[in-house]
């Protein structure tokens, strides 16, 4: 059984985001990066899916910038076969990346995709859902547990209150959320078998998907600060404050 | 210019999410109509039609709709896009689930969590975890938007007088079938929807201590949360954790109980109404952005608030 991890290279999840001055984006430069958690989720999971004998290969998928491979060679020493990254420049909408990730599938048909929720830097949360929808194939989001067998995929989702759990037929997609696993470490040894393992590189022209375009990224602003409020002395004090002031209470 | 909004309901009732839904609908200035489907959705129907501002309540009512499966109710909706220019959903698990899947038929980008609505075609939502926020101008010919709850009041459940007709969509057979839920048994509100919240951090001590932390929250009808360090420690389950990679809250009232205040906790819980931090540590970052602010033993404070409130 083959399996496709999509993974995204974001700021790391430690650093305080800044907006630029111009308010056009936010700043990036000389800013730490790292793989997106949700994704590190989800090549942990193909992982240990792998070590049980369940999936046979993992393949690791990456859209953008020559950069993008540090953090695909991470998935690799986590775990993962081989790549295949997607050389733009541009920023992809995560419509985009569906596409190219059904199209890279047309040749790969993999059994399962396992993807993370959502990355940490457009907060969209859409990939998944859309790369099911593009190969018609069941989806199931937010997974905490995920147990494979005869060909289906039994899988337990966080929603709203509580837990819901879906059996699908396979092929699949799988959004990870925080609860499904704990990535390992990647042991140096592991790494530096990862810088041999094979990295294929595709263009946007080599796989006839062109970007979408249709949103456009008019401002980022900072959002409105809270203003430090006020010490009080007293368990009286913060209780009269949250009764009379604030009236919370 | 016309606006679908698929409803997400629960025993017969619209759920807050798509009652928020129907407010940030209200800003677009077009028609607003409902989409409910399920299995058996007479009494749905009947309180999407209260709902104050609706036109029309449309219904598609099939047996293998008794589960709100995306993968379902995506199609149905694909269906009745070709007579709207906005299709909103809650930002809610049901919302998240569905609007990308629905975009993706419809060919097009989909604008998550939105929290403003500029015009018909601009809208503002947080990015980084709130830590910046972006407006962003969609010029696709539907607009698939899930709305973030916390910033669009909910609408007024009952007053309306919607008319309700079923829509003509077929139902398909999906590849994945429902095998159970499991509800989480607690007395206590949910951590997203909850008017009050107290996290507990690692200043809290140990798994025994945060009886204080339940203590407190229980006394005040309030949702327990913890930060991502008092996860870590073990002193509760992850699923409890506020934060970016945790859950987003916007309570009325927000009590950060021995917490230092990291980026990544503070991104979850921001903007709540009303934040109090009890920390022993003066110089704690929490103290930034809390409306009051109490140094102090908090295994005195919290003993001495719970028999004072």
């Amino acid at each position: 059984m083959k399996a496709i991890v999509a993974v995204k290279r974001v700021i790391d999840y430690n650093v305080k985001v800044r907006v630029k001055a111009d308010n056009s984006d936010v700043d990036l430069a000389n800013t730490k990066m790292s793989i997106n958690p949700f994704c590190e989720i989800a090549v942990e999971e193909a992982v240990r899916l792998k070590e049980a004998g369940t999936v046979s290969e993992i393949v690791v998928v990456s859209v953008g910038p020559k950069a993008v491979q540090e953090q695909m060679r991470y998935a690799m020493a986590l775990g993962a076969d081989r790549g295949i990254q997607v050389e733009t420049e541009a920023s992809p909408s995560s419509l985009d990346v569906a596409r190219l990730l059904a199209k890279i599938n047309e040749e790969e048909q993999a059994d399962l995709f396992i993807l993370g929720k959502q990355a940490i830097d457009s907060d969209n949360n859409q990939t998944g859902q859309m790369l099911a929808a593009l190969l018609d194939i069941p989806q199931a989001t937010f997974a905490s547990e995920v147990k494979i067998a005869d060909g289906k995929a039994e899988v337990t989702r966080e929603v709203d209150g509580g837990l819901v759990t879906l059996e699908m037929d396979l092929p699949a997609v799988i959004t990870t959320d925080l609860r499904l696993n704990e990535p390992r470490f990647a042991a140096l040894p592991k790494i530096m078998q990862a810088k041999r393992k094979p990295l294929a590189v595709k263009t946007l022209e080599e796989l006839g998907v062109s970007l979408s375009n249709s949103i456009e990224l008019l401002a980022v602003e900072s959002p409105a600060e809270r203003q430090a409020g006020i010490k009080v002395g007293s368990v009286d004090e913060l209780l009269d404050k949250l009764r009379n002031d604030a009236q919370v209470l | 210019m016309k606006t679908l909004i698929i409803a997400e309901h629960e025993n017969g009732a619209i759920k807050s999410a798509t009652l928020s839904a129907v407010t940030a609908a209200q800003a677009l200035g077009a028609p607003v109509d409902l989409l409910v489907t399920g299995s058996d959705i007479s009494s749905a129907a009947k309180a999407a039609a209260q709902v104050a501002g609706v036109v029309n309540v449309l219904t598609v009512e099939d047996a293998a709709l008794a589960h709100p499966l995306a993968d379902l109710i995506a199609p149905v909706a694909k269906q009745l896009a070709g007579d709207y220019t906005h299709i909103l959903v809650g930002a809610s698990t049901f919302g998240k689930d569905l609007a990308p899947r629905l975009a993706a038929l419809c060919g097009v980008n989909q604008i998550s969590d939105i929290i403003a609505v500029v015009d018909a075609d601009t809208f503002k939502r947080p990015i980084y975890a709130g830590n910046a926020i972006a407006t962003v101008k969609s010029s696709d010919a539907t607009k698939v938007i899930t709305v973030r709850g916390t910033a669009f009041a909910a609408a007024a459940a009952e007053g309306g007088s919607a008319a309700v007709s079923a829509a003509s969509a077929t139902v398909g057979s999906a590849k994945v079938r429902f095998v159970r839920a499991d509800v989480t048994e607690s007395d206590r509100p949910e951590l997203d929807s909850a008017d009050i919240v107290v996290s507990g951090g690692r200043g809290v001590g140990s798994k025994e201590d945060f009886a204080k932390v339940f203590e407190l929250a229980d006394k005040l009808g309030a949702a327990v949360g913890a930060s991502r360090a008092a996860v870590d420690s073990g002193f509760v389950p992850n699923d409890m954790q506020v934060g970016q990679t945790g859950k987003m809250v916007a309570p009325k009232l927000y009590i950060a109980v021995g917490i230092s205040g990291a980026i990544q906790h503070i991104a979850g819980m921001k903007e709540s109404g009303i934040i109090v931090a009890i920390n022993k540590d003066e110089e704690a970052p929490i103290f930034n952005i809390a409306d009051y602010g109490l140094v102090g033993d908090l295994h005195e404070i919290l003993p001495e608030l719970v028999s004072k409130i």
